[in-house]
């Protein structure tokens, strides 16, 4: 079925959602400039011209109301998709999304179901400074109630996205503002790519083992992975032999894949563009040590965010931001601090 | 006006509701008694009861269909009842039972029941987006089914009613929203926190019809709320109606009540809407004073068998906390 077309990330995204559509008259798209303008990250091109203002909504800027109607829509037996322009709005409609969106399959012993997506753009790297280059990662999937997922490139994006239409409890999808493929901000090339025609979903809960490797386990998602992988090629040409993996999504976390890794590599170093303290960085490595603390030979490594708000000067963002030269370097840490095992 | 059998439906309706609270007051006391303590007895958490507020269910729900969505307050049971919600289940979900609503997950501020499309929150204005949702699938589905979202006088201060009286009047939608007006947000007067006396003149700043309906009045209402309802289900839109109400009880069962004029009750028994109501229907041969006693003694053995049921269920096994998270 393979057609060769290479496609970016926000083209994946707008793909999945006409394909779901197409199909099934319940999904709606609700969200600010997602209509004319497809999407400030262009996860609704050419959605309009095709659905019609009826099914691609543009909202006046009132995230509470339509992320509070997507969830009144989606217990009427819609499958609403709404978009929060970027993450960090999540102050001004917290209470939608946490505290109704997550909460009502539970509070009505599984008799309603909630499917609505969530979309939102993450991350920074490009000076936009405290309020605009957040991911947030663990701040969602810390609360019971949501699936969050995170991609790294296109394939991955298409096949969630159309999970995440599928699902009938609340997906928060967060896709990385820099993996988009927009033409006025640079991503990694391989975020583009090639991308089947036909419809397919990407279980949620299944991490990706993008790079086999024998010494060292890396454990990312979303933009880090790329970052990851360059830190993996440099490591190479220094016999370093590293796997890295692509976790997909937060929840359902793949603790499974994470140990069996670490149980082979013995050494483990966790990357995320999130705050460090009390994120997702911990979540892992206290997964291992939860399953066995021997299963690690040295002390784990972990790069994130310093628990700073991400600042807007250049040098200072790249500072606190992981990148593959400081990833490499954690990973020769963890290597260079071998305990004998027992 | 109103045919007979709406009125004797609205006047059954009110004095289930009336006496489903005057139980739950007297039933969430045990194992509370002689000190108060908010986590002990068989209804433990906060307890908030509607007793004095039944026109704004009755006079509103009268006019409803199974298919239409109802959003409820932390202050449900009158509209849960109205809308037709299971009186077992629900009793049983307040005692946090196995065979409640939701099996005991959500209890007295979180009744969700998909049959009706009835679901509450504890939080304050919290049902009026999804109401606004509800009108909008009702909309891209093209059937004329209705949202209602009630709300208290104290809510219409949150900026998300406002945002979603925007979304649902700049799309046109069928919601109605319920404003009831019992006065007092937990112990702060209506007139220490809203800039206007009479919150429907809000509907204005979003070129919806507002209406006040003063005093309780359970007819008034019925009116009102019945050309909102038609009105929304032609496809013209929402519209904002502002019940001033009655609170018999305080904001939860052992507040204290400090704040409040000593025979302010006392005045407003006086002036209870479900006696007016029976008293009018008697007077004008509506019904036979035999007749509404006969319908007196039927709520009140359904609410009695409520209660039986729910206090004789089974609690759920502690584990069942890890189960419906997802659907």
């Amino acid at each position: 079925m393979s057609s060769n077309r290479i496609m970016t990330v926000s083209r994946a995204i707008s793909e999945a959602i006409a394909q779901e559509m197409r199909t099934d008259p319940k999904v709606f798209v609700m969200g600010e400039d997602i209509g004319k303008y497809g999407g400030i990250f262009g996860t609704t091109t050419g959605l309009l011209a095709e659905f019609g203002e009826e099914r691609v909504r543009d909202t006046p800027i009132s995230e509470t109301g339509f992320i509070g109607a997507g969830v009144g829509a989606a217990m009427s037996g819609m499958r609403p998709i709404v978009e929060l322009m970027f993450v960090d709005f999540f102050g001004v409609c917290m209470d939608s999304i946490y505290n109704l969106a997550a909460k009502n399959i539970y509070f009505s012993g599984g008799n309603y179901k909630v499917p609505m997506v969530i979309m939102t753009a993450t991350g920074g790297g490009y000076s936009d400074a405290g309020q605009h280059s957040q991911t947030l990662h663990a701040t969602f999937a810390h609360l019971p109630g949501l699936k969050v997922v995170a991609p790294s490139n296109a394939y991955d994006a298409k096949g969630m996205m159309i999970s995440a239409i599928r699902d009938d409890s609340p997906v928060v999808f967060m896709f990385h503002k820099g993996l988009q493929g927009l033409a006025w901000m640079a991503s990694p090339e391989a975020a583009a790519t090639e991308l089947p025609e036909e419809a397919y979903t990407i279980p949620f809960g299944k991490a990706n083992i993008v790079r086999a490797g024998k010494d060292v386990t890396i454990v990312t998602l979303s933009m880090m992975v790329h970052r990851s992988l360059e830190a993996a090629a440099a490591l190479e040409k220094e016999g370093i032999d590293a796997e890295v993996i692509d976790l997909r999504t937060l929840v359902p976390l793949d603790r499974k894949t994470v140990i069996r890794s670490v149980a082979k590599t013995g050494r483990l170093v966790v990357v995320d563009e999130d705050y460090k303290s009390f994120g997702l960085t911990a979540e892992i490595l206290a997964s291992v040590v939860e399953d066995d603390p021997a299963h690690l030979k040295a002390a784990p490594q972990r790069l994130a965010v310093p628990d700073v708000p991400i600042p807007y000067s250049r040098p200072m963002e790249r500072f606190v931001l992981p990148n593959a030269e400081t990833i490499a370097a954690a990973v020769r840490a963890t290597l260079g601090k071998v305990r004998e095992a027992a | 006006m109103p045919t007979k059998p709406q009125l004797v439906w609205m006047y059954e309706m009110m004095e289930k509701a009336r006496y489903y609270e005057d139980t739950m007051a007297a039933a969430y006391m045990e194992g509370k008694t002689p000190k108060f303590d908010i986590g002990a007895g068989p209804l433990p958490g906060e307890m908030h009861l509607a007793a004095g507020q039944e026109p704004c269910a009755a006079g509103v729900c009268v006019h409803l269909k199974k298919e239409d969505t109802v959003t409820a307050t932390h202050r449900p049971h009158h509209v849960a009842i109205a809308k037709g919600v299971d009186l077992k289940k629900m009793t049983a979900e307040i005692y946090g039972k196995e065979s409640g609503l939701a099996g005991g997950r959500g209890g007295h501020m979180h009744l969700l029941d998909p049959e009706v499309n009835f679901s509450c929150s504890g939080i304050i204005a919290q049902g009026t987006a999804p109401a606004v949702g509800a009108g909008l699938a009702a909309k891209l589905n093209g059937s004329d089914a209705v949202a209602v979202s009630y709300l208290g006088e104290g809510a219409a201060n949150q900026g998300g009613f406002h945002e979603a009286m925007n979304l649902a009047a700049l799309w046109t939608l069928p919601v109605i929203f319920v404003i009831e007006d019992n006065a007092w947000g937990i112990s702060v007067p209506k007139s220490k926190s809203t800039a206007v006396p009479d919150n429907s003149v809000r509907a204005a700043g979003y070129g919806i019809p507002g209406f006040h309906v003063a005093d309780n009045n359970t007819l008034e209402l019925f009116k009102v709320a019945g050309e909102a309802i038609a009105r929304a289900r032609r496809g013209e839109g929402p519209t904002l109606i502002e019940v001033e109400t009655y609170r018999y009880y305080g904001h939860f069962q052992g507040d204290p009540e400090l704040y409040r004029p000593k025979d302010e009750v006392a005045k407003l028994k006086a002036k209870d809407p479900i006696r007016r109501l029976r008293e009018a229907l008697i007077a004008d041969g509506t019904v036979t004073q035999a007749e509404a006693d006969e319908a007196l003694a039927k709520v009140k053995t359904e609410v009695d068998e409520a209660f039986a049921f729910a206090k004789a269920a089974t609690y759920p096994a502690p584990e069942e906390a890890l189960e419906r998270v997802f659907a």
